[in-house]
């Protein structure tokens, strides 16, 4: 008998007091829980957003499309970053203050060409070649996301062409993630699991790297980025 | 594990430690107002909480629908499924997968299961070195440790102590501690971070548990803090995950229900710096090469018994180690398994059965103060559970010990025990031979010790004796209302 | 409205003081309470320990006892949990083992007439303030039983705010177990002390002259302790300080 067989026999025979005729919608679940924690306005949903991001150490910022260029060129600028990871499909406009030269990881430290704005990180495409090492030597990365939870201040990013490859949003040690208000933002969990593919690989980002493994206390910054900025960009 | 002294032996030595003492009463005394907290932010707490409950319940009593769909919407998305009916099988296998890519390192994220069926040790049997990679794992496996914590592995341990295991021991595992490492969370989180990160860039093949299982679509989920997940999950070419089979929910829509229960009961956040989920295998992200162990090790032995197989809704978030009085002042190691506290009293007695002293006296390390079954997530009745094992202990009777029904006998260690019971509820059924016996207590009082021998040593060495009173209110009814007393039976 | 006092065999032999106060105190709010003779324990030291047959006959000798009456009150927060919670699971245990619903039908007939006597008070005869005066600085444990069991809530607090001549202070740490928890102050006697240590130290930051409970197994464990330790606290039962009056203080 495989393995396989073996457990599902021995499942079979530890549930003998569960009649034959039974199937999983015999046992009620009941779903009376809230789909949200309060009703808000469209506005009222993106300040909690920001508080709860805030709350989590992450930093927040809001700009509209217009201010989004020149305030990621600031950012950047102030982190001193060398080098911007970009993900494939991430707007051409968003990084048009920044740098505008594109070129390997590797060679993030051998000089930055200068930008057309007015930030000077040169930015580095990601690409499936690049290898964790190439990864880690860049300073910055930025993405967008798929979807934003205010009552828990996560971030969700599902790989999309704005948001690239899981390792993208996770080697450099400084994440900026833009977020579009208020139309990617969610009051709650269960709405953030309805407009979320589960095919699609999945990470959920509240706040930067934290522990609480020395006496239960939380301390920020381990293994992923130790400095989260979001930017919250209206329409 | 090895087999080690039953509790209260272990749980006596470690009262007596005081740094130890300090340490976690430091540490749970932290989160338990940090999780009150959490918790009270959602008016619908018991609402998630019943169907947290009813969501494990209705997938417990329809596991063999729900593993192999599960099994099937793995192995569309590009994983492999394996099955493990013990730990020695579960090991087997991922040792001869880790030896079918060719490498000889392992790069792991914290995970129950492979502390329960002891992975670590198994693969450096074999020649293959894991790094732990989780912050508290990291201190245990550098300090030559053992677990004492679900959630914290190193509770036990003080930053000072943490320090010293830094300094002393990372050079042996690759880059050493920083020259003048200070004893500062954020500093002692920044030296880990440096000495993992070579690890992390080079790793080949990841190893992992999961928190959630979706049968409805195949996917996995891992919730996590430092990111070490996230780097294990995604950087390696090849992943591993070792699962028990209850972590398996039905539906995609149930993870609203858990992912709001596990993080406000864990570490008392709204949400979990970081949440992984991954469908099989992504082409151009993340490892192409994925193995989903599934693992039984005693679990259907737990869903055999009617009363202990609510304690396979457990979603490991640690709350009720937090809160017990017990864990408190015992510690983990004292629970001799890699599931300690109050949760660990009636899963490792089950997973393992009772034939040892130790998992025999696990049902019993417990005052029943029932502060666990209170902040359960998933409403686990752990008190009831406990009785349950505990009438296990003293009477024997049937059960299922892998897959297979035995009657088993009483444990050894309770015969005059047993007969004081049995004398007292005899005695309790005779009410007139209880009054006597009163009347008699009452009459030596001046006989009666002030310290009591054998047994009831452990109660008069801390706690002075009441005394008798000169007459029990039985006495004092008959004599003062006897006219009134309606009907006394012999 | 027929009112019998289920004393429990703890108090029956080792606190009647808190028996007599009960009756006090109900006779002195125009309760009429019986004591039916053929009570003993209610099984909970041989339920909990794991001898669950041996539990059987004093449901049964429970159920019968208390035939006939609309009320059943007790001083213990852990012997009304115990008829509560587990009389049930006892008769759908032996009903499971093919032995009929002869216990369950006695847990049917125990359980909606068995009242702490906080829930009695405040529930069924409707008064937080049942005249007493206790001229004393009162902090009070609530026991886990009556705390996470049965639920009790603020009611004993209520009752005691309402005494004359008390002063009500807070106890740190006041929800954490005393560490008695029947046989486990045997069996795990270490951890237990350590808690009955913790407790007696929380008591005595206090500064209060008594402490309080709604448990006599816990006041024992507690009162030994602060015994042990030569603590000048006095444990006392909320039901001897609601029996108290000016004349007759107890």
């Amino acid at each position: 008998m495989s393995s396989r067989d073996l457990i599902l026999a021995r499942i079979r025979r530890a549930l003998t007091d569960v009649p034959r005729s039974e199937t999983p919608a015999d046992v009620p679940v009941d779903r009376g829980y809230a789909r949200t924690h309060g009703e808000r306005t469209a506005a009222e949903r993106v300040a909690l957003l920001a508080e709860n991001l805030a709350d989590y150490r992450a930093r927040v910022h809001r700009t509209d499309a217009a201010g989004l260029p020149g305030l990621l060129a600031r950012l950047l600028a102030d982190r001193g970053a060398r080098t911007v990871l970009v993900p494939a499909g991430l707007p051409t406009d968003w990084l048009a203050k920044t740098g505008s030269g594109t070129g390997s990881a590797s060679g993030a430290g051998a000089g930055a060409e200068p930008g057309s704005g007015s930030g000077t990180a040169r930015r580095v495409v990601d690409a499936a070649e690049r290898t964790p090492r190439e990864l880690a030597a860049v300073d910055s990365v930025v993405t967008g996301c798929a979807v934003a939870i205010a009552e828990t201040g996560t971030l969700v990013l599902d790989g999309g062409p704005d948001q690239g490859r899981r390792r993208v949003s996770l080697v450099p040690d400084h994440h900026v993630c833009v977020v579009r208000v208020p139309e990617q933002v969610v009051d709650s969990v269960p709405q953030a699991l309805d407009r979320l593919d589960p095919a699609r690989p999945l990470t959920w980002i509240s706040g930067p790297s934290a522990t609480s493994d020395i006496e239960l206390n939380r301390v920020e910054g381990v293994h992923g980025p130790r400095t989260l900025d979001v930017i919250l960009v209206a329409d | 594990m090895p087999p080690r002294a039953a509790f209260p032996r272990a749980a006596a030595a470690a009262v007596g430690d005081a740094r130890l003492r300090a340490n976690l009463r430091h540490a749970t005394h932290t989160i338990r107002a940090k999780r009150a907290a959490a918790v009270a932010e959602l008016p619908d707490w018991e609402l998630l909480r019943a169907a947290g409950a009813a969501i494990k319940d209705r997938t417990l009593r329809h596991l063999d629908h729900y593993l192999p769909r599960l099994e099937e919407a793995v192995t569309a998305a590009g994983g492999r499924v394996h099955w493990a009916a013990d730990a020695a099988e579960a090991n087997r296998i991922v040792v001869d997968l880790v030896r079918a890519t060719g490498e000889t390192e392992v790069v792991k994220v914290k995970s129950m299961a492979t502390q329960e069926i002891g992975l670590n040790a198994a693969l450096a049997r074999e020649g293959i070195t894991a790094y732990e990679t989780d912050l508290a794992e990291l201190i245990v496996q550098l300090g030559d440790d053992l677990p004492s914590h679900i959630l914290v592995p190193a509770i036990h341990r003080n930053r000072g102590e943490i320090r010293d295991i830094f300094a002393r021991r990372m050079g042996d595992w690759g880059r050493p501690a920083p020259e003048g490492l200070g004893d500062t969370p954020a500093e002692l989180a920044e030296a880990a971070r440096l000495h993992l990160r070579e690890k992390f860039l080079t790793a080949k093949v990841g190893v992992s548990g999961a928190n959630f299982m979706v049968a409805e679509t195949g996917t996995m989920v891992v919730v996590e803090s430092e990111g070490n997940g996230r780097m294990c999950l995604t950087l390696p070419e090849t992943l591993i995950s070792v699962v028990g089979v209850e972590k398996v929910v039905p539906t995609w829509r149930d993870l609203e229900v858990f992912l709001q229960l596990l993080p406000r009961s864990s570490t008392a956040e709204r949400m979990n710096p970081y949440t992984s989920t991954w469908t099989g295998t992504t082409d151009g992200d993340g490892p192409h090469v994925f193995h989903l162990v599934l693992l039984d090790n005693g679990r259907t032995d737990a869903l055999a018994d009617t009363v202990g197989r609510q304690a396979l809704r457990c979603i490991r978030c640690s709350a009720c180690l937090n809160v017990c009085p017990v864990y408190e002042r015992a510690g983990g190691h004292a629970y001799g398994s890699a599931y300690p506290g109050p949760i660990g009293a009636i899963l490792t007695p089950q997973l393992r059965g009772t034939g040892t002293p130790l998992d025999a006296s696990l049902p019993y390390a417990s005052s029943l103060c029932g502060a666990c079954y209170e902040v359960c997530p998933v409403a686990i009745d752990i008190p009831e559970v406990l009785v349950h094992l505990r009438e296990r202990v003293v009477q024997g009777g049937q059960v299922t010990l892998r897959g297979t029904r035995t009657v088993i006998k009483p444990a050894r260690g309770h015969a005059a025990e047993r007969a004081a019971l049995r004398a007292a509820a005899w005695a309790f059924d005779h009410p007139g031979v209880l009054r006597a016996g009163q009347r008699l207590a009452a009459r030596t009082l001046r006989l009666h010790p002030r310290r009591l021998p054998g047994p009831g040593r452990a109660w008069s060495d801390s706690r002075a004796l009441p005394e008798v009173p000169a007459e029990s209110f039985r006495d004092w009814w008959l004599r003062t209302r006897g006219e009134r007393d309606s009907h006394e039976q012999p | 409205m027929r009112v019998a006092l289920f004393v429990t065999c703890v108090n029956d032999t080792l606190y009647p003081r808190t028996g007599r106060a009960v009756v006090t105190l109900l006779e002195r709010l125009g309760v009429e309470v019986d004591f039916p003779a053929a009570q003993s324990c209610c099984g909970q030291p041989q339920y909990n320990t794991g001898y669950r047959h041996q539990a059987e006959p004093l449901v049964r000798r429970y159920a019968a006892a208390f035939r006939g009456y609309d009320y059943v009150v007790t001083p213990s927060g852990s012997c009304a949990a115990m008829v509560r919670d587990n009389y049930p699971r006892i008769g759908a245990r032996a009903a499971a083992e093919g032995r009929g619903r002869e216990l369950t039908e006695a847990a049917e007939s125990a359980v909606p007439k068995t009242y702490e006597l906080t829930e009695f008070l405040v529930d069924v005869l409707r008064v937080t303030d049942v005249g007493a005066y206790f001229p004393h600085t009162v902090t009070y444990h609530p026991t886990c039983h009556g705390l996470r069991l049965l639920g009790l809530r603020d009611r004993p607090r209520r009752l005691l705010a309402a005494v004359r001549g008390l002063k009500l202070v807070e106890l740190p740490g006041a929800e954490e177990c005393c560490g008695f928890g029947g046989t486990f102050a045997v069996k795990n006697a270490a951890v237990s002390a350590a808690m009955g240590a913790d407790k007696a130290r929380h008591i005595a930051a206090t500064g209060a002259e008594t402490v309080c409970t709604v448990d006599n197994s816990c006041r024992l464990h507690i009162g030994g302790t602060l015994a042990r330790r030569g603590s000048p606290v006095r444990p006392v039962h909320l039901a001897e300080i609601l029996a108290s009056t000016e004349g007759d203080i107890w």
